[in-house]
C-alpha cells in the first residue's frame, strides 16, 4: 500500500463517518496498512507503519493523529512477538490493532457517561468551538432529563461553533452563540465551562482549538470550575513550556505548512493551555486531575 | 590474653562487687581508646553488657547473681544471634530488647534457668527464622524503625517507631548524649558547635572551619581509614564541593577502603564490612552531614555488600564490589549526565537566553553539550555571597566560549525580562515534589514564575529521596558564620562578632523549592513535572 493509497483511503474514512474522531479513522487506515503490508521482517513493518504515521500526519496535522497513531503502534507491539513466522506474528499484531480500535470508539461513551452527572439542572454551560466528545456529554445530559442552556464561542476563522449550535438546536437544547471576544463579558452567567481537546500533553495540559486559553484564563478569574473531555488515545508526549515551545507541524493547518513562506505571518490554529487554569480531565481512563495525566501517561507509555 | 582472663574471671565474681568491675574494665577501655587501639569485639560486648547490668542491678536486686552468670551463657549466644541479626537489617537494638524480657522471667526451681532460656532461644530462633523466609528481604528502612518489644509474629500489627534523624535534634540534650555515647563507642571525637545560633535553626549543628575533627584524632589513627580522614577533611573545609562529586569521591574512598580490607578470623565479609563502614560513614557526617546523593550511595554499597554469597572467596568478592561501584558511577551520573542532555537540548532553541544559578555539575554539562550541537544561545550566570561558586560556573561556560553575564542575586528582578528560560540544578528531589538545592534558588523560582519565565529543574533520578519537607527550616545545614565576615577597604565590622552576644549570624546552605514554582523537571527517565516524582520513585522501587 503505497502512499496514495493511504491517503486515499484515510479521507474516504473522514468522508465516510464524519461522527468518528479523526484519530479513529488514522487508526483504521493504519490497521489496513498493516494489513496489506508485504514487509518480510518486524523492524520493517515497523518502519513503514512509523513512515505511514509521518505521511498522515502531514494530511491532516491535528496532535490527534500523531497520538492515536504512536499509541497504536506501542499498543500493538507491546505483546510478545516471538513467534518465529512474519505471519503468525502480524496476525497477533492485526489482531491487537482490532482490539485498539474497539476499545477507543467506545472511549467517546465512557466519558459521556462521567462527566455528564457534573452538569446540574439549570446549569448554564459555556463551550468552545465543535467537540463531538462535549456533544455526546450534552446529549447524554439532555437525555437524563437535565434543563440547561449552553453558550457557544462562534469560533473564527472557520465558524465551526455553528455547527455544533445546529447539532444542539436539533437536541432541543437552547443554544446561544456568542462572539469569541464575548467570552469575558459572558463569563459570570455561566456556571461551568466544558471543552473538548485535540491533545492532552505531559504536564496535564492540553492543545485545542484557538481561543481556548483565553477562556480558561477568564475562568480562572471568575472562580468558575473548566473541564476538559478527552479520549486517551488524544495523550501525547509533549512538554510544551508556553505558547512558542508547541511545535509548528501542530500549530498550523497542513496545506498551510507547505504554501507558506513565512509561518510568523500566518495564523495559529491551536493553543495551549497549561494545567494550572484546568479543574479536571474526564477521559476514558476516569477522571483526572491534570498532575495525574503524567502519571497516566508514564503508565501508557512506558 | 592475660587481661581477658582477668576480665573473665571479674564476670565470675561481680556478685559480689559489680561496680569494681565496671570500673576498672572502664579504666582499660579509656586506656586502649587513648592508645588508639580498636576495641576487640568481647570488649565492646561487655561495655554494652555492663552498661545493662549496671540499669537491671537497680532494678531487682533478686536475682542478681543467675542473671550475671545467664548473661556469661549468653555473651556466646549473643554474638551468634548479632550475625543472625545483621543478616536480617535490624538494628543492634533490637537485640537487646529481645533480652530483657527473656532475662526478666523467674523460671520455677524445677528446670535449671538456663535450660528453659535455651528452649526459649531455641523457639525465638525458630520463629524468626519462618519470619525471615515469609518475608524475604523486605526493605531496610521499615525493619530500622520498627522493632518489636514483645513478639516475633510477623502476623500482629507492630507499633512502628519513628525515630528523627539525631542531626536536627542538636538542641535536644538527651539527643547529644545519645550521640556522644555512640561515637564514643566507635571512637570518633564529637565536634563541637561553634558561635552563637539564631533561634529558628538552634536545632542544627554549626560548626567552625577553623576547628577540623582530625586535631582531635592522633594520627595515625587506626580506627577510622586513611583515606576516609582525607575525603572527611576535604568535605569539611570545602576542598570538594557538590553533590555529584562528593558522591563520587564516597565512593572512591569506599573502594580503597575494600581494596585494603582483609576478612578477620571466623568472620564473614558481608556482616563484617559492613559494620567496619558505620564508624566511618559516623565520621564524614561528623565532618559535614551527609547529602541525599551520599545517602542513597551508601545504601546501594550496603546492600551490595551484604549480598555477597557466602561461599565466594575474598579477593572475587573485592573484585566484583569494585565493578558494580564502577557500574553505579557510569550509570547512575555519568550516563544520566547524557541522557538528560539528550532531552534538555529540545528545550533549547536558538535566540534563548539562559539563566543559570551557582555551579550545578550537570547544568554546565548541558549548556557545553548544546553549544557543541550547534544550538544559539547566551547564558546569564547569577551567583551569590558568600560562596561565590558562580564564578566557576562562569570559567568552564566562558572557556568554552558560550556568551555569558554575570550578575549577583541581587540584580535578578533586573534581567529576568530578558530572559527566555531558567536552567537550575538540585541537591535532591523530596517525595512531595519539592525541590531541594543551593540557597537562592527558590528565589530565583519565585521571581521567574512572577515574570512567567519557564523554571527547568535538572535532577538525576539518584538523588530522588523519599523524605517529605514543605519549609526550609526543619533539615537544613548551617555552614561556618565566619565566612560572612568580609574586609573592606582595611575594616572588619564583624570581626568580633562573637562578643556581641545578641548578635546571631546565619549562613545557611540549602533551601526548598515548592513544586509550583517548578515548570518540568529533567531527569534521565524523560520530562516529568514535578509532582510526578513520587510515581517515579514507586517505579525505581518496583524495579529494584
Amino acid at each position: 500500500m503505497n502512499d496514495e493509497e493511504l491517503v486515499a483511503y484515510f479521507k474516504t474514512q473522514m468522508q465516510e463517518n464524519p461522527d468518528v474522531a479523526s484519530a479513529v479513522a488514522a487508526i483504521r487506515t493504519l490497521l489496513e496498512f498493516l494489513k496489506r503490508d508485504k514487509g518480510e521482517t518486524l523492524l520493517g513493518l515497523r518502519e513503514n507503519l512509523t513512515k505511514a504515521i509521518v505521511k498522515l500526519t502531514s494530511v491532516d496535522s491535528s496532535v490527534a493523529v500523531s497520538s492515536g497513531g504512536e499509541l497504536f503502534l506501542r499498543f500493538i507491539s507491546l505483546t510478545s512477538l516471538e513467534h518465529p513466522d512474519l505471519s503468525q506474528c502480524k496476525k497477533v499484531m492485526i489482531e491487537r490493532g482490532e482490539l485498539f480500535l474497539k476499545k477507543i470508539s467506545l472511549s467517546r461513551n465512557k466519558v459521556a457517561k462521567l462527566c455528564h452527572t457534573f452538569i446540574k439542572d439549570g446549569a448554564k454551560i459555556l463551550t468552545h468551538s465543535s467537540s463531538r466528545v462535549v456533544l455526546r456529554v450534552l446529549e447524554k445530559a439532555a437525555a437524563a432529563k437535565k434543563r440547561f442552556t449552553v453558550y457557544v464561542t462562534e469560533s473564527q476563522p472557520d465558524c465551526t461553533g455553528l455547527n455544533m449550535a445546529d447539532a444542539l438546536r436539533k437536541l432541543h437544547v437552547p443554544v446561544i452563540v456568542i462572539l469569541d471576544a464575548a467570552v469575558g463579558y459572558v463569563m459570570e452567567k455561566v456556571d461551568l465551562v466544558i471543552v473538548g481537546a485535540e491533545g492532552v500533553v505531559e504536564s496535564g495540559g492540553i492543545i485545542n482549538k484557538i481561543g481556548t486559553y483565553q477562556m480558561a484564563v477568564c475562568s480562572k478569574a471568575h472562580n468558575k470550575p473548566f473541564y476538559v473531555v478527552a479520549e486517551s488515545f488524544k495523550f501525547v508526549r509533549l512538554f510544551p513550556l508556553n505558547q512558542q515551545d508547541v511545535p509548528d507541524k501542530f500549530k498550523y493547518k497542513a496545506d498551510t505548512l507547505k504554501k507558506s513562506n513565512n509561518l510568523a505571518e500566518e495564523h495559529p490554529m491551536i493553543d495551549y493551555t497549561p494545567p494550572s487554569l484546568i479543574t479536571l480531565l474526564f477521559t476514558d481512563l476516569g477522571v483526572l486531575t491534570p498532575s495525574a495525566v503524567s502519571d497516566e501517561l508514564i503508565k501508557l507509555y512506558l | 590474653m592475660a587481661e581477658d582472663d582477668g576480665a573473665a574471671s571479674q564476670r565470675l565474681n561481680s556478685g559480689a562487687g559489680v561496680i569494681d568491675g565496671e570500673s576498672e574494665d572502664k579504666a582499660n577501655i579509656s586506656r586502649f581508646k587513648a592508645e588508639g587501639r580498636e576495641l576487640s569485639k568481647e570488649e565492646k560486648q561487655r561495655l554494652r553488657k555492663e552498661k545493662k547490668q549496671h540499669k537491671k542491678s537497680k532494678k531487682d536486686d533478686q536475682g542478681k547473681t543467675e542473671e550475671i552468670k545467664g548473661k556469661e551463657k549468653k555473651s556466646t549466644m549473643t554474638s551468634d544471634r548479632q550475625q543472625a541479626q545483621t543478616n536480617l537489617p535490624k538494628a543492634v537494638p533490637a537485640l537487646n530488647s529481645f533480652e530483657t524480657p527473656v532475662t526478666g522471667d523467674k523460671a520455677p526451681s524445677g528446670k535449671s534457668k538456663a535450660e528453659i532460656r535455651a528452649e526459649r532461644r531455641a523457639r525465638q530462633e525458630a520463629d524468626r527464622a519462618s519470619k525471615q523466609v515469609q518475608k524475604g528481604e523486605s526493605s531496610v528502612t521499615a525493619a530500622v524503625s520498627g522493632p518489636s518489644k514483645t513478639k516475633a509474629i510477623p502476623s500482629e500489627p507492630q507499633p512502628v517507631v519513628k525515630r528523627l534523624p539525631e542531626h536536627i535534634q542538636v538542641d535536644d540534650p538527651a539527643v547529644l548524649k545519645k550521640l556522644a555515647k555512640k561515637l564514643e563507642r566507635q571512637q570518633i571525637p564529637l565536634r563541637k558547635d561553634y558561635g552563637n545560633k539564631v533561634s529558628l535553626f538552634s536545632h542544627l549543628h554549626q560548626y567552625s572551619r577553623k576547628a577540623p575533627l582530625t586535631q582531635q584524632m592522633s594520627i595515625p589513627s587506626t580506627v577510622i581509614h586513611p583515606s576516609i580522614v582525607r575525603l572527611g577533611l576535604q568535605y569539611s573545609q570545602g576542598i570538594i564541593a557538590g553533590s555529584n562529586s562528593r558522591c563520587i569521591a564516597l565512593l572512591h574512598a569506599f573502594k580503597q577502603v575494600i581494596r585494603d580490607y582483609s576478612t578477620p578470623q571466623n568472620e564473614e565479609m558481608s556482616r563484617d564490612l559492613v559494620n567496619k563502614l558505620k564508624p566511618y560513614i559516623s565520621f564524614l557526617n561528623q565532618c559535614r552531614p551527609l547529602s541525599a546523593s551520599m545517602g542513597n550511595a551508601i545504601k546501594f554499597i550496603k546492600k551490595e555488600i551484604s549480598n555477597i554469597p557466602s561461599n565466594s572467596r575474598e579477593e572475587e568478592a573485592k573484585v566484583q564490589l569494585h565493578e558494580s561501584i564502577d557500574k553505579y558511577i557510569e550509570v547512575k551520573i555519568h550516563l544520566a549526565a547524557k541522557a538528560i542532555s539528550k532531552y534538555a537540548i529540545e528545550k533549547i532553541s536558538d535566540g534563548d537566553v539562559i539563566l543559570v544559578y551557582g555551579c550545578s555539575s550537570l547544568v554546565n554539562y548541558i549548556l557545553c553539550d548544546a553549544y557543541e550541537k550547534k544550538r544559539k544561545f547566551r547564558v546569564i550566570v547569577v551567583d551569590s555571597r558568600p560562596r561565590l561558586e558562580g564564578r566557576e560556573s562562569l570559567r568552564r561556560l566562558v572557556r568554552k566560549g558560550i556568551h555569558c553575564t554575570y550578575v549577583l542575586i541581587t540584580a535578578i528582578s533586573y534581567i529576568l525580562p530578558e530572559v527566555s528560560k531558567v536552567f537550575l540544578g538540585a541537591h535532591a528531589l523530596l517525595a512531595n515534589g519539592y525541590v531541594m538545592s543551593r540557597v537562592g534558588t527558590s528565589q530565583i523560582a519565585l521571581l521567574a514564575k512572577a515574570f512567567n519565565v519557564p523554571v527547568l529543574v535538572c535532577c538525576e533520578t539518584y538523588k530522588f529521596c523519599e523524605r517529605v519537607q514543605t519549609d526550609s527550616f526543619v533539615s537544613n545545614e548551617l555552614d561556618d558564620p565566619d565566612d560572612l565576615i568580609v574586609t573592606k577597604r582595611g575594616e572588619t565590622p564583624l570581626e568580633n562578632w562573637l562578643e556581641v552576644s545578641h548578635l546571631h549570624l546565619l549562613n545557611l546552605v540549602y533551601d526548598v523549592t515548592p513544586p509550583d514554582f517548578v515548570d518540568l523537571v529533567i531527569t534521565d527517565l524523560g520530562m516529568i513535572p514535578c509532582t510526578s516524582v513520587p510515581v517515579v520513585l514507586r517505579v525505581k522501587n518496583v524495579d529494584q
